[in-house]
């Protein structure tokens, strides 16, 4: 028998540590005993679900460690879904990276499933049709759906990543820390929109520069947003938490009137005064805008859109924009998206009009994970500010950030097009 | 003497000697080191192009993608990583990928959580020992 730490096991817990699930389930037991001592926490808790991060290639130890639990017997113990991986599957020519690390990848892709987790491939799985409730525990990976679940939905997770991730899945539990306790989701940096014009506020480009400002501003802090109308689409409130888990280490935020832990200010803070309080006027956020643009002097070569995965009203929205037309010549226009989001789109006919019009559909992947630009030089156009963020670093690409019709309008053009006035 | 075991937490216990390398400000591995090389690739840090392999990493903690724990068990494999860690903040990305490589490869590569700032300064020789104690001098 191993010995156990301070940390209080249950008996499944001390059975999984006795081998009685498998090597597998010794292994992912192991080290989730090692993360909740790291973390002091005093149990391991149930979880209702998991969403797995480690099937994106990152090197040979992705794969050693995956098919360590393939050979071990593992198999999840709850539902679980998966993030991008590092190939599209539908459209296997798109990839242009290493063929070898395209076959590695496929291969550790392969082992996910093989656990029995949901070839889902997606950073947006609550966009899924099932997806978790109010105050249900869950193991989350992957940044961006961490916030949407704890923000948008009020589940609990903490921020899990690779590893952890599938030991959770594996065993059904996690550690009882972090965001998983009721005081740790208090509210603690007040961010104040004001000053900010009536247009901007219904528009969907202000919310990745906001969620980009407030993860730059609110260090290791729960944010707190004030001043956002009522009734803000769950798009913009997933572009806000992405631009914010991206420039920082945001997995919680609250906005006030919007988001289900915060009717009010003082619930969102738990009845206690803010550590600090930020004003966000229409200077700090064309400041912040800035941030996400590198460079917009230079040629137009490609347009991305969906990070994260495209929802079903996004490519709503995407439509009329695109007007009957199509992508200038020496353009090309990404738009990344899941396969379940894909089978709804070719339903109602629009696949055809996106192919027709010169957009390529990206799935199972994303743009600036893996290699799929086709051109090497020159501006990429985005409307997401995770994309913008972290595709400079990833692909040595330049980025200029721009809301969605202006990515669309530059990409029929075929030269960058800015909505004067947007920002006043 | 730094580190005489009292306010320092071993989250992966081993044993390593090499330089000091302090890192002023925290460093993502995923997008902020090559595991290939062992080189700091983010542009935006104080020490961008410095090589971490073998030397005694003494940083404030991670930052960002929790896919840095994969790019440490990497480098670890590799050969690149450093030969020990020591955290001034709690971070469990950094720990958990020298966990991983200890798991799968038998490589114990030290982390350790200083509750202080051990006072190392860059080049100084360092010698880590399994219960966590630090000592100065040749290597």
């Amino acid at each position: 028998m191993e010995a156990a730490t301070a940390l209080q096991l249950s008996t499944g817990d001390q059975d999984h540590l006795d081998g009685r699930y498998g090597e597998a389930g010794r292994l992912a037991m192991r080290i989730l005993v090692r993360m909740a001592d790291l973390s002091r926490a005093e149990c391991l808790i149930d979880i209702a679900s998991a969403h797995i991060d480690s099937c994106l290639w990152h090197g040979r130890v992705s794969l050693d460690f995956a098919e360590r639990l393939v050979e071990g017997g593992g198999r999840v113990a709850v539902p679980t879904t998966l993030n991008v991986s590092s190939l599209d599957l539908l459209h296997p020519e798109l990839f242009r990276g290493d063929p070898e690390t395209g076959r590695q990848a496929r291969r550790l892709m392969d082992a996910y499933v093989a656990l029995g987790c949901r070839p889902t491939w997606t950073c947006a799985p609550y966009q899924l049709p099932e997806r978790p409730v109010f105050g249900q525990n869950i193991a989350w990976a992957e940044s961006n759906a961490i916030v949407f679940a704890n923000s948008v939905i009020g589940a609990r997770t903490d921020r899990y990543g690779d590893f952890i991730d599938i030991c959770a899945a594996l065993t059904g539990r996690a550690p009882n820390a972090g965001l998983h306790l009721t005081a740790n989701r208090r509210g603690e940096v007040v961010f104040r929109v004001r000053g900010v014009s009536a247009r901007l506020l219904r528009s969907d480009v202000l919310y990745p520069v906001l969620g980009h400002l407030v993860g730059r501003r609110t260090g290791t802090h729960v944010p707190v947003i004030d001043g956002l109308p009522s009734g803000v689409p769950e798009d913009r409130l997933k572009a806000l938490g992405a631009g914010a888990a991206s420039s920082g280490s945001v997995a919680l935020f609250h906005a006030v009137g919007i988001t289900p832990e915060a009717p009010t200010l003082e619930a969102a803070l738990h009845g206690r005064p803010p550590l600090r309080s930020i004003d966000v006027g229409p200077q700090s956020l064309r400041a912040a805008r800035d941030e996400l643009t590198t460079d917009e002097a230079g040629p137009l070569v490609a347009v991305s859109l969906g990070t994260p995965h495209f929802s079903l009203a996004e490519f709503e929205r995407l439509m009329p924009l695109l007007n009957d037309g199509r992508v200038a010549h020496g353009i090309d226009v990404y738009v990344n998206t899941a396969r379940h989001i894909l089978e709804e789109v070719r339903g109602r006919g629009w696949l055809a009009v996106l192919e027709a019009a010169g957009v390529q559909l990206v799935v199972d992947t994303c743009t600036y994970v893996t290699p799929i630009l086709r051109q090497g030089g020159g501006i990429v156009m985005t409307d997401s500010a995770k994309w913008a963020w972290y595709a400079p670093g990833n692909l040595g690409v330049d980025v200029a950030f721009g809301s969605m019709e202006e990515c669309v309008k530059s990409a029929l053009l075929g030269r960058i097009w800015r909505d004067a006035g947007l920002w006043d | 003497m730094p580190g005489s075991g009292t306010d320092v937490r071993v989250l992966q216990a081993g044993e390593a000697a090499g330089t000091a390398l302090c890192l002023t400000e925290p460093l993502s591995f995923w997008g902020g080191l090559d595991a290939e090389t062992g080189r700091i690739i983010d542009r935006r840090h104080p020490q961008h192009g410095l090589c971490v392999t073998g030397r005694i990493i003494v940083m404030p903690g991670g930052r960002g993608s929790s896919s840095s724990s994969t790019v440490l068990a990497e480098a670890i494999r590799l050969g690149t990583a450093p030969a020990a860690i020591v955290l001034t903040e709690p971070d469990p990305i950094i720990a958990l990928g020298a966990v991983i490589a200890a798991e799968l490869y038998g490589i114990a590569m030290p982390v350790l959580l200083a509750g202080e700032p051990p006072g190392l300064r860059t080049g100084e020789p360092v010698r880590i020992r399994r219960d966590g104690s630090l000592s100065r001098g040749p290597v």
